[in-house]
C-alpha cells in the first residue's frame, strides 16, 4: 500500500518539477528564437527570474524523496548515470548564474556572454533530461548487487548495444527539447505582450508539428528497445487513459492559439506533459530501474523501498510539507500574476 | 575512493562559504528590518537594502552550489546511501520540502517587493527568509549529525539502516549542539563581515552614518555569539566527542598515552610515527576537567584503540582543530576590544583597531571550514560511526578517472564563479548604500 503510493508521489512531484522548470527550460529554447533587443530578452527574463529557484526546488524535493522513499533505487541510478548527472550538475549552475548575474553590470559583453550560457545550458539540460527518461524506458544492464555502469555514448546504429547517449535516448532527448520548447513558447505567449508574444505564437504553430513528428518517431522506435514496453499499457487501461488525455491536451493548442485567451495554449501543453509522464509512469509501475540483463534484478517500488515506518512517518510531515508549498506558490505566482511587459523591471 | 573524498571535501567546503553568511546576515537584516519599523529611522532600511544586495549576490551562489551536494551522495557515495538512505533521506528531503521551498518562494518577494509589501509586509518576508534558511541548517546538521553519532536506527533485513524512531533520529542530542554551535558561528561570520564594511568605509571616510551603525551592530553581535561560541555550545560539542568518539578527542588533542590528569595541550606538534606530542606548551589536568569535568578523569589516549580505528589523517585534524580554537580565541578578544572602545566611544578614531577589524573577515570562514574539517576528519574512519566504514561507501560501479575529470571540472567552474562573486560584491561595497537609492 504505502509503495505504491510513494511511487505515485514521487511520480507527482516529476510531473510538477517538468512542467514548472520545464517553461524556465522552454524560455531558455527559445530565448533567441522570440526575444530580439535587450528589452525583449529582459522581458523574458523578468518571467522566469522570480521563479526558477523556486520550480529548480521541485527536482530537489523528488530527488529527496527518491532518496527516502527508495533509496536503493536512488543509489544504483545515481550511480550508474554518474557522468551526465554531474554534466547536468554542472549546466544548471550556469543556467541559474546565467538569469541571476546578467542584470547586475550594464555591459553589452556581459548581456551577450550570459545570453549565449543561458541558452546553451538550457537546451542541453533538455536533451539530457529526456534522455534519461529513454533511459529508464529502454533498461539499463543492472547487476545483481543492483548497480550498473554504462558508456556515456554509443555509435547511435541501431544496435543492441546501449549507452546513455544512444539512437534511441537521443531521438527522446529530441523529442523532450521539442516538448518544452513549445511549452516554454506557450508559456511565452501567456506571460509576456508585445513582439515577443506575437514571434512566441508564430514559433509554436512551427513547434507544434515538429512535436507531433518527433512523438511519432519516439513511439515507434520504442519497441525496438522493449518490445514488451506498451502491453501493460493496453492491459492496465487507465495508463491508455492518460495517454488519451495527454494527447486531447496536445490537439488542444492549436485551436486555442487562435482564441483570445492567452493562458489556454499553455493549459493545453501542461495537460500533454503531465499526461504522458503519468502514463508512462503508470506503464512502468512497479518498476523504478529496469534491468537489461535480468528482469529478475530490477528494482521495484517493492524491492528498493525504506522501511514501513520510515515510508508512513513520512507521509505526515510529506502531506504538511505539500499543505505549505501550495500556500507559498499560490501566494508568490499571486503576487506575480499579469504580464511582464518590457518596461517594467521585475518589480 | 580518495578522489572521492577530495570531491566531497572540495565542494561542501565551498558550498558553506556561502550559506553561513546567508544565515548570518539574513538574522541582521530582521534586526535592522525590525529597528526601522520600531524607530522609524531610515538608516536603518538604508542598511538593510544594501546588506539584501550583498545577501542576494551571496545566495544565487549559494544555491547553486548546493545543488551538486544534494545529488552526491547518490553519484559518489552509492554505498552510503543505500546503507543509510531509509534514515538520513528523511532529512535531506524534509529540507527540501520544508526549507527550500519557502527560501526560495520568499527571496523573490524580498528582493523585489518591498514597495507592494509595505513596511510590515516587507518585515515579515525577510523573517520567513530567515526561518527558512536556518531550518534549512537544523535538516542539513541533523543528517551530519547522525553520520557522528546514530540514534534512533534499527539493522532492516538486508542489513541496510532503517528509521526506528523519528523524533530520537531529528532531535540528536549531537545534531542540538552541533547546530547550536554552527549557528553561532555563522552570526560570528556576517556580524564580522558587516564590521569590517563598517571599517573600511570608516577608514576611507565615507559614508559617515551607515560606517558606524554597521560598526555597532556587527561588533556587539560579534562578541555575543563568539561568547556563545565558546561556552556552552563549543565546550558541550567537545563534551560529546569526549563521550561518543573517543578517537577524534585523542587525536584531536593530540593524545597518544591514555592516563589521568591529561593536560590540555595549547601549542605542540603531533608526530604520528613516534607517537608523540612534540615542543607542547601544556595545562596540566585541563582536558580531563573539559572533557569529564573532574581534573583526575582518565583521558584514552589513541593507543587504547586498534590502529585501524584512527582517524586517518591526524596531524591535520590536529591543526583544524586548534586553528579553529586559536582563531575563535583571537575573534573574541578583539571583539571585546572594539565593544570596549565603542563603549569609551572612541573607535572611530582608533585607526589600528579599525584596521584590524577591517582585515579581520577571513577569520570566520577560516575558523568555519577548520571547525568542519575537524569534524569529518574526526568521524574517520567512518562515515557512519561505528557502523559504515567509509571505504565501504563509495560507489562501487564509477570508475576513478570519471571521478578525477569531473572534480577537476568543479574546481575550474567554482573557480571563475569565485571571481565573479568577489567582483560583484567588491563593486556593492564600492558602490556605498547611496547606489540603492539611486537605483529604486
Ligand atoms: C567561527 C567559527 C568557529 C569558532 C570560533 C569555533 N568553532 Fe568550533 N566549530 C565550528 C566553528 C567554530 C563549525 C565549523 O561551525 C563546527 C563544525 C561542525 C559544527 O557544528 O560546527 C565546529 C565544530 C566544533 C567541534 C566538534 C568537532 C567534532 O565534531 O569532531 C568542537 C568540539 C568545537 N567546534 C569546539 C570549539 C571550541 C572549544 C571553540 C573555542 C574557541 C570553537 N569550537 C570555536
Ligand atoms: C552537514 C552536512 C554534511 C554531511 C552530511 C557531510 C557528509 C560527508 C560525506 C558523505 C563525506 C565523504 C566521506 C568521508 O570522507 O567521510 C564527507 C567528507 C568531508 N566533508 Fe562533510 N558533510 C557535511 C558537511 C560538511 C561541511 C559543511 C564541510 C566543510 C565546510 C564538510 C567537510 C568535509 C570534508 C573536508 C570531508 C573530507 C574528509 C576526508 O577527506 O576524509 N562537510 N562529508
Ligand atoms: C553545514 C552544512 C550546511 C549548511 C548549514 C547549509 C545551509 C544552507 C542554506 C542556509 C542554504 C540556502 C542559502 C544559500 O544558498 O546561501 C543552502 C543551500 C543549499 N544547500 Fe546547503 N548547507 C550545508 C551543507 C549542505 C550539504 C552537505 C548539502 C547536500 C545535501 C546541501 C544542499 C544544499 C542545496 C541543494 C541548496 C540549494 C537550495 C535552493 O535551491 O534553494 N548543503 N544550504
Amino acid at each position: 500500500m504505502m509503495q505504491p503510493l510513494w511511487y505515485s508521489l514521487l511520480t507527482a512531484m516529476l510531473i510538477v518539477y517538468v512542467v514548472l522548470d520545464g517553461f524556465d527550460f522552454g524560455a531558455g529554447i527559445v530565448y533567441g528564437f522570440v526575444a530580439k533587443s535587450d528589452a525583449d530578452r529582459r522581458q523574458v527574463l523578468s518571467a522566469v527570474g522570480p521563479v526558477w529557484d523556486g520550480n529548480e526546488v521541485w527536482l530537489l524535493a523528488a530527488g529527496g524523496t527518491l532518496f527516502f522513499a527508495f533509496p536503493r533505487a536512488y543509489a544504483a541510478g545515481f550511480s550508474g548515470f554518474y557522468m551526465p548527472l554531474i554534466i547536468l550538475l554542472w549546466l544548471l549552475i550556469l543556467r541559474g548564474l546565467s538569469i541571476e548575474l546578467r542584470s547586475h553590470e550594464p555591459y553589452k559583453l556581459w548581456y551577450e556572454f550570459w545570453d549565449w550560457t543561458f541558452r546553451f545550458a538550457s537546451i542541453l539540460i533538455v536533451i539530457i533530461l529526456g534522455a534519461a527518461f529513454g533511459n529508464i524506458v529502454r533498461g539499463v544492464p543492472l547487476n545483481a548487487d543492483g548497480y550498473f555502469a554504462i558508456p556515456l555514448f554509443t555509435n547511435m546504429l541501431i544496435h543492441p548495444s546501449i549507452g546513455i547517449l544512444d539512437y534511441y535516448t537521443v531521438v527522446a532527448g529530441l523529442f523532450a527539447l521539442a516538448v518544452l520548447a513549445l511549452h516554454g513558447a506557450l508559456f511565452l505567449v501567456w506571460k509576456a505582450d508585445g513582439p515577443v508574444r506575437e514571434r512566441s505564437i508564430a514559433l509554436a504553430k512551427r513547434l507544434w508539428w515538429i512535436v507531433i513528428a518527433l512523438a511519432a518517431v519516439t513511439f515507434a522506435l520504442t519497441p525496438t528497445v522493449r518490445p514488451e514496453f506498451f502491453a501493460p499499457l493496453v492491459a492496465r487501461v487507465w495508463p491508455l487513459l492518460l495517454l488519451v488525455i495527454s494527447l486531447a491536451g496536445l490537439f488542444y493548442i492549436p485551436p486555442a492559439l487562435k482564441g483570445a485567451n492567452d493562458i489556454r495554449p499553455f493549459l493545453g501543453s501542461i495537460v500533454f506533459i503531465a499526461g504522458i509522464l503519468a502514463s508512462m509512469a503508470g506503464t512502468l509501475f512497479p518498476d523504478l530501474i529496469v534491468s537489461t540483463t535480468n528482469p529478475s534484478y530490477n528494482l521495484t517500488a517493492y524491492t528498493a523501498s525504506a522501511s514501513m515506518y520510515g515510508l508512513q512517518v513520512g507521509l505526515v510531515w510529506w502531506i504538511i510539507g505539500m499543505i505549505l508549498v501550495v500556500v507559498y506558490f499560490t501566494f508568490v505566482y499571486r503576487n506575480l500574476s499579469g504580464k511582464v511587459s518590457a518596461q517594467t523591471k521585475g518589480e | 575512493m580518495l578522489w572521492d573524498r577530495l570531491q566531497f571535501a572540495f565542494t561542501v567546503t565551498y558550498h558553506y562559504l556561502f550559506p553561513q553568511l546567508t544565515m548570518g546576515l539574513a538574522l541582521i537584516i530582521v534586526f535592522m528590518k525590525w529597528r526601522y519599523l520600531r524607530t522609524n529611522n531610515d538608516k536603518w532600511n538604508r542598511a538593510a537594502r544594501f546588506w539584501a544586495r550583498i545577501f542576494a549576490i551571496n545566495f544565487a551562489v549559494g544555491v547553486v552550489t548546493g545543488i551538486p551536494m544534494e545529488f552526491q551522495f547518490g553519484t559518489n557515495w552509492a554505498g552510503f546511501s543505500n546503507f543509510a538512505g531509509g534514515v538520513i533521506g528523511q532529512t535531506l528531503a524534509m529540507e527540501g520540502v520544508f526549507a527550500f521551498f519557502l527560501e526560495s518562494s520568499l527571496l523573490g518577494l524580498f528582493l523585489f517587493g518591498e514597495k507592494k509589501l509595505g513596511r510590515r509586509g516587507h518585515f515579515a518576508v525577510a523573517a520567513g527568509l530567515c526561518a527558512g534558511s536556518w531550518l534549512s541548517g537544523y535538516f542539513i546538521i541533523a543528517t551530519n549529525a547522525f553520520m557522528q553519532h546514530p540514534v534512533g536506527y534499527a539493522v532492516g533485513a538486508n542489513g541496510t539502516l532503517q528509521l526506528a524512531s523519528f523524533w530520537q533520529f531529528v532531535l540528536n542530542p549531537w545534531a542540538v549542539w552541533e547546530y547550536a554551535h554552527n549557528m553561532s558561528a555563522s552570526v560570528i561570520t556576517a556580524a564580522t563581515v558587516v564590521a569590517s564594511v563598517g571599517a573600511l568605509w570608516k577608514l576611507i571616510g565615507k559614508y559617515h552614518e551607515e560606517s558606524s551603525l554597521f560598526l555597532r551592530v556587527g561588533v556587539i553581535t560579534a562578541l555575543v555569539a563568539s561568547v556563545l561560541q565558546i561556552f556552552p555550545t563549543g565546550d558541550q560539542n567537545g563534551k560529546l566527542v569526549a563521550d561518543y568518539q573517543p578517537t577524534a578527542l585523542a587525536a584531536l588533542e593530540g593524545v597518544f598515552k591514555s592516563g589521568s590528569m591529561a593536560p590540555l595541550a595549547i601549542i605542540g606538534q603531533p608526530n604520528v610515527k613516534e607517537q608523540t606530542l612534540e615542543n607542547p606548551i601544556v595545562v596540566p589536568g585541563m582536558l580531563s576537567f573539559l572533557a569529564y569535568g573532574s581534573f583526575n578523569a582518565t583521558v584514552k589516549g589513541l593507543d587504547a584503540f586498534p590502529q585501524e580505528n584512527w582517524p586517518d589523517n591526524i596531524p591535520l585534524l590536529y591543526y583544524a582543530y586548534h586553528i579553529m580554537v586559536g582563531l575563535g580565541t583571537l575573534i573574541l578578544a578583539l571583539m571585546a576590544i572594539s565593544a570596549l572602545l565603542i563603549y569609551l566611544k572612541r573607535l572611530e578614531k582608533t585607526r589600528t583597531v579599525l584596521w584590524l577589524l577591517m582585515l579581520a573577515f577571513p577569520f570566520p570562514y577560516i575558523a568555519t571550514t577548520a571547525g568542519w574539517l575537524t569534524t569529518e576528519l574526526g568521524r574517520q574512519p567512518w562515515i557512519v560511526y561505528n557502523l559504515l566504514k567509509t571505504t565501504a561507501a563509495a560507489s562501487p560501479m564509477v570508475n576513478t578517472g570519471d571521478v578525477v575529470f569531473t572534480t577537476i571540472g568543479f574546481v575550474g567552474l567554482y573557480f571563475v564563479i569565485g571571481v565573479v562573486f568577489l567582483y560583484l560584491v567588491g563593486r556593492e561595497i564600492a558602490r556605498g548604500p547611496v547606489y540603492a537609492e539611486g537605483k529604486d
